[in-house]
């Protein structure tokens, strides 16, 4: 190596010099632990069957992590740690408030159920193919897309998550899958295209891709630059990405070809990766063209919530109703962001970690619902009540959750929301809340009183025979709707720091000061 | 190919293009060059070798099946930024030790280590692309 | 000198979206290839454009000597192309598969997930 003849720079002004306290490792620890287990999947080629004990074990692990980082972040306020020691505005940062770690936290449960569910759905075949790397390496990216402070690297982790769903949309090869992941493909790359545009303008005006970086600038170029642009541009991707009308067409067309655990996993990270990035952009990032553009996002989310709920009306598919559950629960948050304040911003992050849960918790449902009845089809599927009555219970639970009925985890965030839209006097998007609620419960009321309390015309056996399920299905359904129950009995402490996680959001000072302990630059 | 000549010839060059694609990933650190260059030639030195000499014999010349070199390059990346965890600095910073080798100084780096991992990822994936569509040319 | 580009970053968008509204999926692919290289020049002129001065600390300095090209948009489209270019190939593919099992490459035709013709579902308990 080269001697420096220059007299030594002033290496303060760079770098990080002081060490790294342990803990704060837990920052990139998620995603690097997702890509190193990815990694050693992909090198396993000859084992198979340890594919799924290595993954459950890696993202039990992941749960874990996300769970001491949380505790962490409660403990001691955003995180920063900036990669390669250069410091932020110009070294990569990954800076973890409480929205990242709760998010990251419930995706990481979603997909710990997942992978569980997976060892009785995914076959030898499908093990070959690669599922588990790729759920993993999927994990990686919806960890990055939590825990990033810098708006590029974010874009990364969107693509990265976007190519590894596209392994895990198309495994199997079916004729059916392959035409949804044909509209699922095209139409994902525009909405991250889209993105890209939006950040390569973000660069033109603010010359940083830093978040905490943006949101202390954006004061000052409020005048100058096209400010409003970039808000409604960054609602178009990531409406697209999140499957808001007008642009949600791809979701319903794709989502209920894939393998059952795919589709849960699908409706359980994608939409919401999109919906976190539109919270942290329009709230943290530009508060005040948020305030500006509510009305279109109300009227946005309203649509949402209808569409959707009108869609799952109209299938006689149970895979496809839920793919339209899914759009309305977006048109729910969108409606939370829309009304802004710690009500609404706290109703939205409430309702999105409550749709992750409970929407692949649906997916499993109906998973098993196939398996009992033969049939994702209305038309043929029947009997199920009579088949398995416990399986019903759980069945009926998550109905009442999806549709936000006590005491259940949907009801809380839809309360926070109707109140928060009350409040503004916005009464019409209160009861565009209320009544895409009365509807959803009567889509799945529907479908419950059709599929498990019809009987079956012609099967015998339906009476005596009792069905058993593999326990690898049963444990992460039950587990999930144990879940909602409870947070649904007991909702305080989450809350508690939901609350907390809006209002770090709204007045991010915590999160800049993260970012640029020495103050303002 | 039937090309006798070609055939003669391409075990030579498909040596000298992986070693210069090495050179290529070390010259890196420095100069114009580096992992995803170098992976780039080594992958088209072997779709020549498999071009001449048929994709079986690649597959066999290459030991490992791509995508598992593809996965130990994922790996190798990731650990060099983990490594920087035992000496507290952040994640991904470079590290340098000089150990003496038969009295040369040797600098080896996590840099160097990460560089390493992307000249393999590129070498598995892109690889694994290559040979699979040689094998479907080929019929 | 950024006007100029700005036009033909323009010229890309509109070339890719007359594309990407047509029903043959081939166009489409094209269409998003055109449309990412639009969003790679974009980001370059975002960056600011200067005539070649490579940002190279001579030897013996500790910083640049004068004005010189931004780095950033450079190693960011280089990540956008390598992006770009992956998502590309398998879209190709993808496509090539979808034509061959639904041998059909109109959008419209493409109902194998959505069928017109479905069962009507049970109306009564």
């Amino acid at each position: 190596m080269a001697v420096s003849t220059s007299p030594p720079a002033d290496l303060s002004a760079a770098l990080v010099l002081e060490p790294v306290a342990a803990a704060d490792w837990l920052v990139i620890l998620p995603v690097a632990w997702c890509l190193a287990i990815g990694a050693l999947l992909v090198m396993l080629r000859r084992p198979i069957g340890l594919h799924p004990f290595i993954a459950v074990a890696g993202l039990a692990g992941l749960v874990a992590i996300d769970g001491l980082l949380l505790q962490h972040v409660i403990a001691n306020g955003p995180v920063t740690m900036v990669m390669g020691r250069w410091l932020p505005p110009f070294g990569i940062a990954f800076t973890v408030d409480l929205t990242g770690a709760l998010f990251a936290l419930t995706a990481a449960v979603v997909a710990l159920a997942g992978g569980v569910y997976s060892m009785a759905d995914v076959n030898d075949s499908g093990r070959r193919y690669g599922f588990y790397p790729f759920l993993m390496l999927l994990m990686a990216g919806v960890s990055g897309a939590f825990l990033t402070g810098d708006i590029f690297n974010l874009y990364v982790w969107f693509e990265v998550l976007l190519i590894s769903s596209f392994g895990l949309i198309v495994l199997g090869s079916e004729r059916e899958q392959i035409d949804g992941a044909v509209k699922y493909g095209f139409l994902n790359l525009v909405a991250t295209t889209l993105f890209l545009v939006t950040t390569g303008y973000l660069y033109a005006s603010f010359g940083t891709l830093n978040m905490a970086d943006i949101a202390q600038k954006a004061e000052g170029l409020r005048g100058t630059a096209p400010l409003m642009t970039l808000t409604a541009l960054f609602l178009l991707a990531f409406g697209m990405k999140a499957a808001a009308f007008p642009v949600n067409v791809w979701l319903p067309a794709s989502y209920h070809t894939p393998r059952v655990v795919v589709s849960a996993l699908f409706a359980g990270l994608l939409t919401k990766v999109g919906i976190y990035a539109l919270i942290r952009v329009t709230v943290m990032l530009l508060p005040v063209e948020r305030e500006e553009l509510s009305l279109v996002i109300a009227a946005v989310g309203a649509l949402t919530m209808l569409v959707g709920v009108f869609g799952a009306l109209a299938q006689s598919d149970f895979r496809r109703m839920l793919g339209y559950l899914v759009i309305s629960g977006i048109g729910s948050i969108l409606a939370g962001i829309a009304v802004g304040g710690p009500g609404g911003i706290g109703g939205a992050i409430f309702y999105a970690l409550h749709s992750m849960l409970v929407m692949t918790a649906l997916y499993f449902a109906s998973g098993v619902a196939a398996q009992l009845g033969g049939s994702f089809s209305l038309s043929s599927l029947a009997g199920l009540y009579r088949r398995h009555a416990g399986f019903a219970a759980i069945s009926l639970m998550l109905a009442f959750a999806v549709s936000g009925l006590p005491p259940f985890s949907g009801f809380w965030p839809k309360v926070m929301l109707v109140k928060a839209a009350l409040d503004i006097g916005a009464w019409w998007l209160a009861a565009a809340l209320l009544v895409t609620g009365f509807l959803t419960t009567i889509a799945t009321g529907r479908f419950f009183l059709l599929a498990y309390w019809r009987d079956k015309a012609d099967d015998g056996l339906a009476g005596t025979v009792k069905a058993r399920i593999p326990a690898a299905i049963l444990l992460p359904l039950v587990a999930l709707t144990l879940l909602t129950l409870t947070i649904g009995l007991y909702p305080e402490p989450l809350l508690a720091t939901i609350q907390d996680a809006a209002a770090g959001l709204s007045e991010p000072s915590a999160y800049l000061n993260s970012v640029f302990p020495g103050g303002v630059r | 190919m039937k090309s006798l000549i070609f055939r003669a010839v391409a075990p030579f060059l498909t040596s000298l293009m992986v070693l210069f694609s090495i050179f290529v990933l070390l010259r890196g650190h420095n100069e114009p060059g580096g992992g995803f260059i170098g992976g780039l030639i080594a992958v088209s030195a072997l779709a020549i070798y498999g071009i001449a000499c048929g994709v079986e014999t690649v597959r066999r010349a290459i030991y490992f099946h791509p995508m598992a070199i593809a996965g130990a390059g994922l790996f190798a990346a990731t650990i060099a930024g983990l490594i920087s965890m035992a000496a507290r600095v952040p994640f991904m910073t470079g590290l340098w030790i000089y150990p003496s080798l038969l009295g040369v100084e040797v600098p080896l780096s996590t840099v160097t280590l990460f560089d390493c991992g992307v000249y393999l990822v590129v070498v598995g994936a892109i690889s694994s692309i290559a040979l699979s569509l040689e094998e479907r040319g080929g019929e | 000198m950024e006007a100029w580009f700005a036009l033909l970053v323009g010229i890309f968008f509109t070339v890719a979206i007359y594309l990407l509204l047509s029903k043959s999926i081939i166009r489409v692919l094209l269409g998003v290839a055109i449309l990412g290289n639009g969003v790679n020049l974009l980001i370059f002129t975002g960056g600011r454009l200067t005539r070649g001065v490579p940002p190279v600390i001579p030897e013996g300095a500790d910083a640049l000597a004068g004005p010189a090209a931004n780095a950033l948009p450079q190693a960011l489209i280089l990540t956008a192309i390598v992006i770009s270019f992956s998502f590309f190939a398998f879209l190709l593919v993808l496509a090539w598969r979808a034509y061959e099992e639904l041998s059909t490459d109109n959008t419209d035709e493409m109902r194998v997930a959505e069928p017109q013709d479905e069962p009507a579902p049970p109306l009564g308990y």
